[in-house]
């Protein structure tokens, strides 16, 4: 029987093991954290059709379960990749017959756009902190009251020189306006603003939310980006921005401040490049072989990419990725 | 003449057929960063000259670009070159830089 690993239990990772398990081959699946389903275990509901994130999580598991091919290790990383063999960061080293490296991505840590305040003032929070109020059904001002009037800022962490992030991350535009939806279903009194600098509708049933956040729950969308943010007397947070579609500067107090954080590369990404000989793109995501026929292989023979670990991709695509690089591996291994 | 209370207003269109852009290329060629602008406002955002007067540098810069120069050089001049605007451009773009460019190449408009 053919034993292939597959490194990082995320959405694609997951989609790939119960795919090659159902194909008869056997997979080991790596995990760094104690449990698998990567990313996806913060989120709440998923655009557009707002899905519970748990029901994608679970349907996945249950695949997994199907065959008694897959031996998942959690709470250990890769560190060198061959495609005959794989060590991890206790010592140990498993042999194999293909890798499938499904690591994703790290999130865009707010902290390093200070002048929007993450970290410094109490109700500025990430989307990633609003899936978890959500999930918690609780969303709160710091001091427990009701936001009353919510700014929701797009492309922090992206298409952003100064922080070297030069890419769209293609997600967070969604986000924003899933996000906004839900506020305004929680508290259908607060006033919700998007500050976009463009809309990125891409996918099926995602300008039509946006077209129902606009008509049906009366978000507002301001086209400009907020340059800074500082408490005002009242200690609500005061930002400013110019209202590109006016043409004037535009300012205003806010209760709370939710940044659309971007997709970033691994760090550990630069090292699968260094002692894997794996290629790079400049934006540190990995490079597929090519980017139509082969995009789910690597440069080396063997060694195969699913999911976010070669570009920003919603959970729909690294589900998709997942199952092409698992057929993928399938055509090598019966090559060899 | 007998005047029955008409004008003719001039056109408010941006004419690419009329407009010599022969300006606006040699900006773009000396600085071909500005054509990586996407308009966020970020610059005008934080701008102390356009929180108080009606100067706005990206408006200047977009119309410089497509031809219309007309009291671009005055706009210009309202720029006070703090350079808080090249602090925040997300495209890293010599903002300062491409107001003394304008201010150089249309001076003599």
């Amino acid at each position: 029987m053919k034993h292939v690993i597959v490194i990082g239990g995320g959405v694609a990772g997951m989609q790939c093991a119960a795919e090659l398990a159902m194909q008869d081959i056997k997979v080991t699946l790596l995990e760094k954290k104690s449990d698998t389903g990567g990313k996806v275990r913060g989120w709440h509901k998923l655009f557009p059709t707002f899905t519970p994130a748990d029901e994608v999580l679970s349907g996945l598991r249950h695949k997994m379960a199907l065959t008694q091919n897959i031996t998942t290790k959690t709470g250990c990383e890769a560190t060198t990749i061959t495609p005959q063999k794989v060590t991890l960061s206790t010592g140990e080293s498993i042999n194999c017959d293909a890798v499938v490296v499904a690591t994703g991505y790290t999130l865009f840590d707010a902290h390093i756009k200070e002048e929007y305040g993450y970290g410094i003032y109490d109700n500025v929070i990430t989307s990633a902190d609003l899936e978890e109020m959500f999930n918690k059904d609780d969303v709160r001002m710091k001091d427990g009251s009701t936001p009353r009037r919510i700014a929701i800022l797009h492309c922090v962490g992206s298409r952003d020189e100064k922080v070297c992030q030069r890419h769209c991350s293609k997600v967070c535009c969604v986000t924003g306006v899933k996000q906004a939806i839900e506020l305004k279903q929680m508290y259908p009194a607060a006033d919700v603003f998007n500050f976009y600098m463009d809309i990125r509708m891409f996918g099926p049933g995602y300008e039509e939310m946006y077209r129902e956040a606009q008509q049906k729950y009366n978000v507002h969308f301001v086209r400009g980006r907020i340059s800074e943010v500082s408490p005002n007397i009242d200690n609500r947070l005061q930002i400013k921005a110019e209202d590109t579609l006016t043409g004037r500067p535009l300012k205003m107090g806010v209760d709370m401040l939710v940044l659309l954080i971007g997709m970033k590369s691994n760090d550990h990404n630069a090292s699968l490049k260094a002692d894997c000989g794996l290629q790079c793109q400049n934006s540190g995501f990995m490079q597929p072989k090519d980017s139509f026929l082969h995009n789910t292989e690597s440069n080396i023979e063997g060694i195969f990419y699913a999911g976010a670990i070669t570009a920003p991709k919603n959970v729909a695509e690294a589900l998709n990725d997942g199952a092409t690089a698992a057929l993928r591996v399938k055509d090598w291994l019966n090559k060899q | 003449m007998i005047n029955f209370g008409f004008t003719i207003n001039k056109p408010r269109t941006i004419d690419l057929n009329r407009n010599n852009l022969n300006k606006s290329n040699e900006v773009i060629r000396e600085m071909p960063e500005l054509q990586t602008c996407i308009g966020c406002g970020s610059c005008t955002a934080s701008c102390t000259a356009g929180n108080l007067t009606d100067f706005n540098f990206r408006k200047v810069h977009t119309l410089v670009r497509r031809g219309e120069y007309q009291g671009a050089y005055e706009e210009m001049n309202k720029c006070m070159l703090c350079g808080k605007c090249r602090l925040v451009c997300p495209r890293g773009i010599n903002t300062r830089g491409v107001v003394m460019l304008i201010k150089r190449k249309l001076g003599d408009f």
